[in-house]
């Protein structure tokens, strides 16, 4: 009677190809336009003169630094002038994924570009190579692996316990879940407003007339998840850089 | 009334329809899996919350640490719950 179907996986995530033989979607436009959009931000923010109060871009601009430096750096990797040499790298990323996250809510893109798990990986990966490469570099190559499978302060016995689940929590263990938190928030979020628009659909188009009232409470639901996906689409960038954060200081200063 | 039984008629004349027992199965152990996934995050995160509340409430000036640690803290325990949806997904979809 209702007439509803869940559409099927590929018809909700997977987008025909704008040009042909070419892999260009929308999900690459939406990353290549979150790439573009904090470059274009950054470059007006800079171009301002620096000696009248910030206004606009620039002021834009210095809130989202500011907040990287004082939320995710100070409070996980300390405030000193080491640690905010980092500032460019987990900003850079932030602002890409905050921007691939939020079209999941804006109309006609209607898609977070991070609910594809190639845009996660591909994050969760370069911070793999970034935080091992900086482990490297501080302590040496014998150094860092060492600090990593061998953590001081631990009985020698207990060895044969600690150094299989360091080597699989900190090589396997942190890249997947960290692509996967980010890819299965955005796509659960994405999922649910699916769900909730198709019913109100389904309902507001009801042929029986009792059934055409009650499409108001998914409606309701999909405004609030809605909003609530604008939460949701800040604090997986936020989380995400935090976490990056974590791992890079964990790397760069061993505990003693 | 009327309509409502009509829905659930047509509802479950709808499943008997084109559902193998293979696919039903498979529809109930994606649902447990999420349901199952969802238990241990679920008192984990509620505890974790609600220990950080009481932290900011005793010490307000500390509630900037506080609230970071716990954003960690959940970053961490929701995992296990998006790795059970992830499998829903996958027993479900693919």
């Amino acid at each position: 009677m209702l007439a509803l179907e869940f559409p099927k996986m590929y018809e909700i995530l997977v987008w025909k190809n704008l040009f042909d033989g070419v892999g260009f979607n929308k999900i690459a436009i939406i990353a290549c336009l979150a790439t573009v959009l904090s470059s274009v931000l950054f470059i007006l923010a800079t171009r301002k003169d620096t000696t009248e109060a910030p206004r606009g871009a620039r002021n834009l601009a210095e809130v989202v630094v500011d907040f990287i430096e004082n939320s995710v750096i100070a409070q996980t990797m300390g405030s000193d002038k080491e640690s905010m040499k980092w500032t460019p790298f987990l900003l850079t990323l932030f602002l890409f994924i905050y921007l691939c996250n939020v079209p999941g809510i804006i109309p006609f893109f209607q898609m977070p570009a991070t609910a594809r798990m190639a845009v996660p990986m591909f994050l969760a990966l370069l911070i793999w190579v970034v935080f091992n490469a900086t482990g490297i570099k501080h302590q040496g190559v014998g150094g860092y692996f060492k600090s990593v499978l061998f953590p001081p302060g631990v009985p020698k016995a207990l060895y044969i316990l600690v150094t299989p689940i360091e080597l699989i929590s900190v090589f396997l263990v942190r890249p997947f879940s960290l692509a996967v938190r980010l890819f299965a928030n955005m796509l659960a979020g994405h999922i649910l407003l699916v769900t909730f628009a198709l019913l109100s659909e389904a309902l507001f188009q009801a042929k029986d007339k009792v059934l055409i009232p009650v499409g108001i409470l998914p409606f309701f639901m999909l405004v609030f998840l809605t909003s609530f996906e604008v939460l949701v689409a800040f604090l997986q960038a936020y989380i995400f850089a935090m976490l990056a954060a974590v791992y890079i200081s964990g790397a760069a200063h061993p505990e003693h | 009334m009327e309509a409502i039984a009509r829905l659930i008629a047509a509802e479950a004349a709808a499943t008997t329809e084109a559902t193998s027992t293979g696919d039903g199965l498979t529809a109930l152990g994606a649902g447990l899996a999420y349901g199952f996934a969802a238990i241990g995050p679920a008192l984990g995160i509620g505890n974790l919350v609600g220990k950080s509340v009481e932290a900011m409430a005793r010490q307000p000036e500390a509630a900037g640490m506080v609230r970071t640690t716990m954003f960690l803290g959940i970053a961490f325990t929701e995992a296990l719950a998006l790795i059970g949806f992830v499998v829903f997904i996958l027993l479900k979809f693919a």
